[in-house]
């Protein structure tokens, strides 16, 4: 396993089709002490507004919610991007929503958020695509490792749809390629030390 | 493509001394976005050479307006909105005799036709009047034109449908070729004006104000001055509506309105 020198401040997580089984299977591990904030960018139906939240919930000891404007960023909270908003963070360390145009045909894009996750978080940042069945979070994956953060990709063989890890993959921004599993352990092993 | 803190300070400061346009209090993660999306497609690779080029060149700081000021909008954007509206607003503004209306940030004019579909509805458009105002010039100009590309329309009839709307939405509109244009009878009342939120005073009194997914752009200190505008601009049980994930949560005005819908964001000012 990767010996990390750096504390981590923040996890983001990108995904897409199937991401709702994954991001539960990858959640349900996590203690419900887990401090590193995780940012979740899943693309969903905007005439669902909460239901998304409320499923995950129901999985995870972690307090889960979705993100309203402005709002501060806590330790130990699964923070949801809303239906039809980009996600954005802010120096402070707040966060932003804006309903700029789609990006990669998607509003929430995985790429804006670790895009702006990125320069707020430099090397401090962990970034984590799962699956799905197009090429959004590929660009912000670029980005986190051009920054000095932390990659990992859901394994293409494990993943419900295979292109969204394997587009990331692709950037050779990627440091590692785990099952959820793997992502689960490293994760909780991480925030031991 | 990065840019240092003092950079982009100076560059909005500098914006705001030569053209007046006041950026400086906008959410900034945002702003850094369009900007570094507006570098990449000018192959301009560093700020202070953004900053020398739009400085000299005032077509090419046009062209960085349209790009900074977001104009993505829709027709009954988030129908149970209006649903809502037409629930919890009507009611209210028919008792009064003569009905002002301000829609803020009302970009390309979809969310204004929508609220004038929905006054003549109830039967209250003739005696309303819609300011509509933008800080976009151009957006207002597209808004007055009332002529939209004719592939939006399915998903504005289903929005319209979701909204509670009572008619055929067609009839709203006439096709020809590749366009829509909006009924003239709809903007007789409307008037369209260019209004800067962020510098602006307030012009009227208002029955309603609506203000969707503007607030979400600024930081909570212009947030919190918007909303001072808006209730000073509102007459007393005066309605406020705003976008779906926006809040008085950190206004200093917050106990002066109460809450007419909490999950559509709809507001009444009671002092
Ligand atoms: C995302 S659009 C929202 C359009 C519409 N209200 C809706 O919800 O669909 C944001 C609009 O706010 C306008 N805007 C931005 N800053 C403004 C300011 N300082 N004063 C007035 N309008 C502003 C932009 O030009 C743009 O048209």
């Amino acid at each position: 396993m990767l010996k990390t020198e750096q504390a981590y401040l923040a996890i983001v997580i990108g995904a897409s089709a199937g991401g709702l089984y994954a991001l539960s299977a990858l959640l349900e591990k996590l203690p419900a002490d887990f401090r590193l904030p995780l940012i979740v960018v899943q693309h969903r139906s905007k005439d669902h507004r909460e239901i998304l939240e409320e499923v995950l919930q129901s999985k995870c000891k972690v307090k889960v919610k979705q993100v309203d404007e402005k709002e501060r960023i806590e330790d130990n909270c699964v923070y949801i991007a809303p239906p039809d908003y980009h996600l954005l963070i802010e120096n402070d360390r707040t966060f932003s929503l804006s309903c700029d145009e789609y990006v990669r045909f998607s509003r929430p894009s995985i790429d804006v958020l670790f895009e702006s996750a990125a320069m707020v978080y430099r090397n401090k940042l962990i970034g984590i695509i799962l699956t799905g069945a197009n090429n959004d979070g590929a660009a912000g994956i670029k980005t986190i490792d051009a920054s000095g953060g932390l990659t990992i990709a859901q394994s293409p063989q494990e993943a419900q749809f295979p292109v969204m890890p394997e587009a990331a993959i692709n950037t050779k921004g990627v440091k590692q390629i785990r099952s959820i599993a793997e992502i689960a352990t490293f994760l909780v092993n991480i925030q031991d030390e | 493509m990065n840019f240092e803190d003092k950079e982009f300070r100076g560059l909005l400061e500098s914006i705001r001394y030569t053209y007046g346009y006041d950026f400086t209090d906008y959410a900034e993660a945002s702003v850094r976005r369009r900007i570094n999306h507006f570098m990449n497609f000018k192959k301009i690779t560093a700020l202070n050479e953004l900053e020398g080029m739009i400085l000299k060149d005032e077509k090419l700081f046009e062209s960085f307006i349209q790009e900074l000021s977001v104009t993505v909008t829709e027709m009954f954007r988030d129908p149970a909105f209006y649903k809502s509206l037409r629930e919890n607003a009507i009611k209210r503004l028919a008792t009064y005799p003569f009905i002002k209306v301000w829609i803020a940030g009302c970009a390309t004019g979809e969310e204004v036709y929508s609220i004038a579909i929905l006054l003549k509805e109830e039967g209250l458009l003739n005696r309303s009047v819609i300011y509509a105002t933008d800080i976009n010039q151009k957006s207002l100009q597209v808004a007055r034109e009332a002529v939209y590309p004719v592939e939006n329309m399915q998903s504005y009839t289903i929005n319209y449908q979701k909204a509670g709307g009572t008619n055929s939405f067609s009839e709203y509109y006439k096709s020809k070729y590749n366009s829509v244009m909006f009924d003239k009878s709809l903007k007789q009342n409307i008037v369209f004006s260019p209004h800067n939120l962020a510098v602006d005073k307030s012009f009227n009194e208002f029955q309603l104000i609506i203000c969707r997914n503007v607030l979400i752009y600024f930081n909570q200190q212009l947030q919190n001055k918007v909303i001072q505008l808006f209730h000073e601009s509102l007459c007393p049980f005066g309605l406020l509506g705003l976008g779906n994930k926006e809040s008085l949560l950190f206004s200093e005005k917050r106990m002066n309105f109460d809450e007419v819908d909490r999950k559509e964001k709809i507001f009444i000012k009671n002092s």
